[in-house]
């Protein structure tokens, strides 16, 4: 429910996490600059043929792009009305070819392929004294926390509609707080008792150096 | 006690907290402000910095925006991907972090002070003094408009984060009251 990964195996799917992000960090630096509405119409026809290689996933990355799509209408409607329609179909075309090359990457990428791939550019994170599979094991368990929280909200609105008939929305942030510091506190417990975020240390040792920080 | 296992947790779980606000709490998109859309996204950004302090805010804050790198739906209305890197929301997102930073930072000189007042300075210090600049910016470059017709624009955000500071302040003091402990700006 969380995820956003389209199963299958397409040619998209084949190649590597790290080329298709490489690829599209490429495509958006060289885009930027350019102006001409023939180059970047090429550019989306491309990324539109790579949307038909996926075949009947097609739907899915359709469905997804919905509520971009209505934001590159709006840049265009804007800049239509305000300045000149030219500009918006320049400023249009760039927003859609990459927001559609993003999106299929997204979709045709497994989230631990992705990380995997971004393991490299992590490294600034040792700079502040974390390893990277500390930084993995935050990854993991902030997506893991994310469901149970969207539950809890939802438990925590349910109880208070019964209670008033009305939706919670922002009363319930407090509430949702609480409850996340004491999962959080009983996570944390339950990671120490199992050896702590670096695995099981030998006779102990390293447990110290955890207390004192 | 502050150990690193849960210093780690903590910081996972306010990751998820921003993810759960954006998720559950309906964005607005309004015609005025570009396809920027105002959530309750910042108000966890701001209650990320306040109860962490600085460094782990803002580590929090950048492990939200690399789950949403990464793909996950966790943006509010349930966007993600790289694709809300070229929106016009970017100045915002990339800021987030050092706006996470700015309240921890402003919540550490006033630990003296009494929660709800500290809160409501420091996260309308981090959530809009420091945050606009960078949306603004971000908002010129991408939708391609003059810096001041941003900057006018922008100012729709203003009433709703006020009060986002207020919902933040209000927040953590139920949290004061509720788990003291958990308040890491003020060990």
């Amino acid at each position: 429910m969380i995820s956003s990964y389209l199963s299958g195996n397409t040619a998209l799917h084949r190649i590597g996490a790290g080329w298709k992000l490489l690829g599209l960090f490429f495509v958006s630096m060289v885009l930027l600059p350019v102006n001409s509405p023939l180059v970047l119409g090429s550019v989306l026809i491309g990324a539109l043929l790579l949307l038909a290689s996926l075949g009947s996933g097609m739907v899915t990355v359709l469905r997804s792009l919905k509520p971009v799509a209505f934001v590159v209408v709006f840049i265009l409607a804007l800049h239509g009305f305000f300045g000149t329609l030219e500009a918006g179909v320049i400023v249009a075309l760039r927003l859609a070819s990459l927001l559609l090359l993003a999106t299929l990457i997204t979709l045709t990428t497994r989230l631990d392929d992705m990380l995997d791939a971004l393991t490299p550019v992590l490294w600034p994170v040792a700079l502040i004294g974390l390893s990277e599979r500390k930084l993995a094991l935050a990854i993991a368990l902030a997506i893991r926390f994310t469901p149970m929280l969207i539950d809890v909200m939802r438990q925590l609105n349910e109880a208070y509609r019964s209670r008033s008939g009305r939706n919670g929305h922002v009363k319930l942030v407090a509430p949702l707080c609480l409850h996340a510091l004491n999962a959080a506190d009983h996570v944390a417990e339950a990671l120490a008792a199992r050896g702590g975020a670096d695995g099981c240390p030998p006779e102990g040792a390293g447990r110290e150096e955890d207390e004192v920080r | 006690m502050m150990t690193a296992d849960r210093s780690l947790v903590h910081i996972a779980i306010h990751v998820a907290v921003i993810s759960a606000l954006g998720y559950y709490l309906p964005a607005f998109t309004t015609p005025v402000t570009g396809s920027v859309p105002i959530t309750a996204q910042t108000l966890g950004v701001m209650l990320a910095g306040v109860m962490l302090g600085p460094v782990r805010g803002a580590l929090a804050v950048l492990l939200f925006l690399l789950i949403v790198a990464l793909g996950m739906p966790v943006l509010s209305g349930g966007r993600g991907g790289i694709g809300v890197f070229f929106l016009p929301s970017v100045g915002f997102l990339i800021a987030f972090p050092i706006a996470a930073f700015v309240c921890g930072l402003t919540m550490q000189l006033l630990r003296r002070r009494p929660v709800f007042p500290s809160v409501l300075v420091a996260s309308m210090v981090g959530g809009i003094l420091a945050l606009y600049p960078f949306g603004i910016l971000g908002i010129s470059l991408v939708a391609g408009k003059p810096l001041w017709e941003s900057a006018i624009g922008s100012l729709v955000f203003l009433p709703g984060d006020i009060l986002k500071c207020f919902g933040t302040a209000l927040v953590a003091s139920a949290i004061e009251r509720g788990r003291p402990d958990a308040i890491f700006s003020r060990q």
